[in-house]
């Protein structure tokens, strides 16, 4: 081997300085919208397009998982680049609430567009879309009184119930709302029995357990509407399409406090180098054209009232959802964690 | 007589500068290592939680044992495994010759190419419960779930399989190229004395391969500690899984902190295992030159060594791709986007920069020990050994946190004295991302280094000084081309590493910025394993590149 350290450091120093050229372009530009996501951004990209298209203005986007973005922001402090914090629970948007980070914004936009229950009450964030966490049975299960998550302990259930870990945020929230409505108590002896009716050790995603339902190695699955509806968006001779088309859609609690729901959401930042495009941006986002993208590309439900749902989500019904304020989901969130680390739900 | 006396008073005085300057290096390299993990020890003394006391008497009620024994599990299953399977393949493919060797050679270091995370979606995808084998044995013997056993792949067990399939080319990598440089003479010698091949290999090649095979091993077990995507799918506890729960669900820094240094700590514990092995198993052999021939197999026997060989190549390559090239048939448009091929720039980039970085790193480093060998040097090396069983994501908020904070006080200060903003000068740039990388990955091209000097002898070092040489010029004379294959291993290792690196990259990253690994992860993680296909295949397909040319020209040397 001939070439000496030297020629390596030569070779990895000119490679640096081209990069280093490439990371300057992308610094942030005057006027543009900085985006940190914790939406993925093939989700989120259409909307950010129509809102190029739209105002002209520029969205760059940083995608990653909500804690992590906002530690960066946090460290970033004064200097930090970030216009806008989007999550997808709103557990997230409690915490960076809590954290100091969002700014209040006065929109009229936004308070016309929103509906309060999906809006902060101090106006630092704002939900975008909706998503609900209904039970879905199979034909075996169908049979079955089953009116609420409270009434899935019930024996006869034993081994019938698919859901995943107690690591998702969606299911943490479920029983952040269980403890704002039944307390901590009553709610811990509920997650002990209902984690006995379980009929595996928790794994997988949402559509894992619809999957699992379908071939029969449950009858119940607990999963966000959007999967099943992205299921049941596949090509009619798909497996998702048949596995989906085996459950039916029960929404739980009708007759009390409502289904559970959950929103995705964003906040402007304090530090914000462009604040009034970061308001339009998060206007645009609440608007009838993006709401319409979000329950078209996404199936999930719209935060604003006139907008029509997309027809797979039609074909299940409407419902009521809990009214439990967004804060307490994130407040009652490490209670849920401890109380689902007692019970043994993994 | 002064002449002399001032003469050898300059060198002396030459050789002092020599060694400090090795010093300074050295140290200066680790303390990229040491500033995450100071700022680690930092966030988990500042109480900036309520109750980090309240949340650790919870853990410890509920589930530390679970993420303590969860990886320990794991990592015993790994060990034992990629040891079976790594010197095993090693030692086929150095000893005997048979059909199709050559492709063998280099086709057993492919699964390096794979994300575990991809392979566990793989594997996931295949043998589910819906998935197409358990689907055709319903259909096939018609019947229902629960009327027939099948092996449950989303489980500790199946994560040991997926792990020990992927991350045993350390194990074959290290224990081949110490293999290769054993000489033949050893081997004469005791077959003369009547021992069968099978007996110097446990007596001989073995125990001199030692260091080398520790060396791979504790990388594998490492990155097994350190892995968070993989385990997570299959809902394995571990004390990785733990420590994000408690910093996402609980959302205490502090406790995820502490969290994190007690698996430093564990950490530190074994690396002291793998030095005391190294320790005893001293020896240099210093008739380089002779190469051993191969035993040329035939008949059944060789068919047996053909099947042997190619299951790690099959469970950990061939099987996993064929998956995801069917699913990638569904979205290969994708191909013809642009924004794909800058994909694959940034991945080469970063890849490219990040493993030559790595490698002159580690280099100076080994070299500085080997050079000065005092407890500056002996830290410095140590230090940087951590790096590699830090989970990504908190290195990424070790690195992030330090260097935001240096960008504002250069800020502040030029505000102050000039009234100029300099914004954030490294934070949320490419170098951000390539200095975290070199924190985790410094520690790959340092083991696999230190384990290629550590079979040169140092009269050899002597000899060259002797001569009239610097340290710089032994290095470049004598050990660089000695170290040839174990230079080569490094940078390979390192840029795959980076290839396939997903947490640091996503949190780290600058505005727009993807990779490939980012793309594969973000479609996945929403369940689109399909549409994840392309993106997987590509880190599999530009991490293939390296592997072969790198394993062509280890060839050539031999």
């Amino acid at each position: 081997m001939k070439f000496t350290t030297i020629k390596l450091l030569a070779l990895s120093l000119t490679v640096a300085f081209t990069s280093h050229s490439i990371a300057h372009e992308n610094h942030a530009k005057a006027g543009e919208v900085n985006l940190y996501s914790a939406r993925k951004e093939a989700l989120i990209k259409p909307l950010l397009d129509s809102f190029t298209e739209q105002t002209g203005i520029q969205v760059n986007i940083i995608s990653s998982k909500a804690d992590a973005l906002l530690k960066r922001i946090q460290s970033e402090g004064i200097n930090s680049p970030a216009d806008v914090l989007l999550t997808t629970d709103a557990g997230r948007l409690y915490r960076a609430k809590q954290a100091g980070i969002f700014t209040e914004v006065n929109s009229q936009i936004l308070d016309q567009n929103i509906s309060t229950q999906y809006r902060d009450s101090d106006s630092h964030f704002f939900g975008l879309s909706v998503r609900v966490r209904p039970i879905l049975v199979t034909e075996k299960a169908k049979k079955y009184e089953i009116s609420s998550y409270e009434s899935l302990t019930n024996p006869t259930f034993n081994k019938q119930i698919c859901i995943r870990s107690s690591n998702n945020i969606y299911n943490q929230s479920l029983v952040a709302s269980m403890i704002e409505a039944n307390g901590e108590k009553a709610t811990e002896e509920w997650a002990k029995e209902f984690v006995k009716n379980f009929a595996r050790r928790p794994q997988g995603g949402d559509r894992d357990q619809i999957r699992a339902a379908a071939v029969g190695q449950c009858s119940i699955a607990i999963a966000n509407t959007y999967y099943l509806a992205q299921m049941l968006a596949e090509p009619e001779d798909s497996k998702d399409y048949i596995a989906a088309k085996k459950l039916n859609v029960i929404w739980p609690n009708q007759s009390d406090r409502g289904a559970h729901v959950n929103v995705s959401g964003a906040g402007v930042i304090k530090t914000a180098p462009n604040k009034e495009n970061a308001i339009k941006f998060i206007e645009f986002l609440s608007s009838d054209l993006a709401q319409e993208i979000y329950a078209n590309v996404n199936y999930e439900y719209p935060v604003k009232q006139d907008i029509k749902t997309h027809e797979i989500l039609n074909a299940w019904g409407d419902f009521t959802a809990d009214s439990v304020s967004l804060d307490k989901l994130g407040e009652n969130n490490a209670a849920a964690i401890k109380l689902m680390d007692r019970v043994g739900w993994k | 007589l002064s002449i002399f006396y001032s003469a050898t008073a300059s060198l002396n005085k030459a050789k002092k500068n020599h060694t400090l300057i090795w010093q300074i290096a050295s140290v200066a390299i680790a303390a990229l290592v040491i500033f995450p993990i100071a700022t680690l020890v930092i966030l988990s003394v500042t109480n900036s939680d309520t109750a980090s006391t309240e949340i650790w008497s919870h853990l410890s009620n509920t589930v530390l044992f679970d993420y303590i024994s969860g990886s320990l599990q794991l990592m015993t299953g790994v060990a034992i495994c990629t040891l079976l399977l790594g010197i095993g393949s090693a030692w086929l493919v150095t000893q005997y010759s048979f059909v199709g060797v050559r492709f063998f050679n280099w086709a057993l270091l492919l699964p390096l190419a794979m994300p575990t995370y991809i392979t566990a979606y793989s594997y996931t995808g295949l043998f589910d419960i819906a998935g197409p084998v358990q689907s055709s044995i319903r259909s096939v013997f018609n019947l229902g779930y629960g009327e027939y056993w099948f092996p449950e792949i989303r489980s500790m067990s199946g994560a040991i399989f997926v792990m020990s399939f992927v991350l045993y080319p350390y194990v074959y990598l290290l224990a081949r190229a110490s293999f290769i440089d054993q000489s033949q003479h050893l081997n004469d010698a005791a077959q003369l004395f009547g021992f069968s091949r099978l007996k110097v290999f446990f007596k001989i090649t073995l125990p001199i391969a030692r260091p080398a095979i520790v060396a791979g091993v504790s990388l594998a077990l490492m990155e097994t500690l350190a892995d968070f995507g993989a385990v997570s799918y299959f809902g394995v506890s571990t004390f990785t899984t733990g420590i994000f729960r408690t910093w996402y669900g609980l959302d205490s820094v502090q406790s995820a902190a502490q969290l994190s240094i007690t698996l430093l700590m564990f950490v530190i514990v074994l690396l002291a295992l793998e030095k005391h092995s190294r320790k005893q198993s001293s020896y240099h052999d210093k008739n380089r030159g002779q190469k051993s021939l191969p035993k040329k197999l035939s008949g059944a026997k060789q068919v047996l060594a053909i099947l042997l060989i190619s299951s790690p190549v099959l469970l950990g390559f061939i099987i996993p791709v064929t998956q995801l090239f069917i699913w990638a048939m569904e979205t290969y448009e994708q191909l013809f986007e642009t924004s794909f091929w800058v994909l694959v720039k940034n991945t080469l980039l970063l890849a490219t920069i990040t493993s030559f970085i790595a490698l002159i790193f580690a280099l100076t480093v080994a070299y500085a020990h080997r050079v000065v060998g005092n407890r500056i040097t002996i830290f410095s090396s140590n230090v940087i050994k951590l790096g590699y069983a830090i989970p990504g994501i908190v290195i990424a908020v070790g690195t992030l946190i330090p260097l935001a904070r240096l960008d504002n006080q250069i800020d502040a200060w030029f505000r102050n004295n000039f009234d100029i903003s300099t914004g954030l000068i490294i934070s949320g740039t490419i170098a951000a991302l390539i200095i975290a990388y070199l924190v985790r990955f410094l520690s790959v091209a340092l083991n696999t280094i230190d384990s290629g000097l550590s079979s040169i002898a140092t009269n050899m070092d002597q000899a060259g000084r002797s001569l009239g040489e610097s340290p710089l010029g032994v290095l470049q004379k004598i050990h660089i081309p000695m170290l040839r294959t174990s230079l080569l291993t490094a940078l390979l290792l390192v840029f795959v590493d980076v290839m396939k690196e997903l947490p640091a990259t996503l949190i780290l990253r600058p505005f727009n910025f993807n990779t490939l690994a980012i793309k594969a992860y973000e479609l996945a993680s929403d369940e689109r394993l399909a549409d994840a296909a392309l993106a997987s295949i590509s880190i599999v397909i530009v991490g293939l590149l390296p592997v072969i040319l790198l394993s062509k020209s280890i060839q050539a040397k031999k």
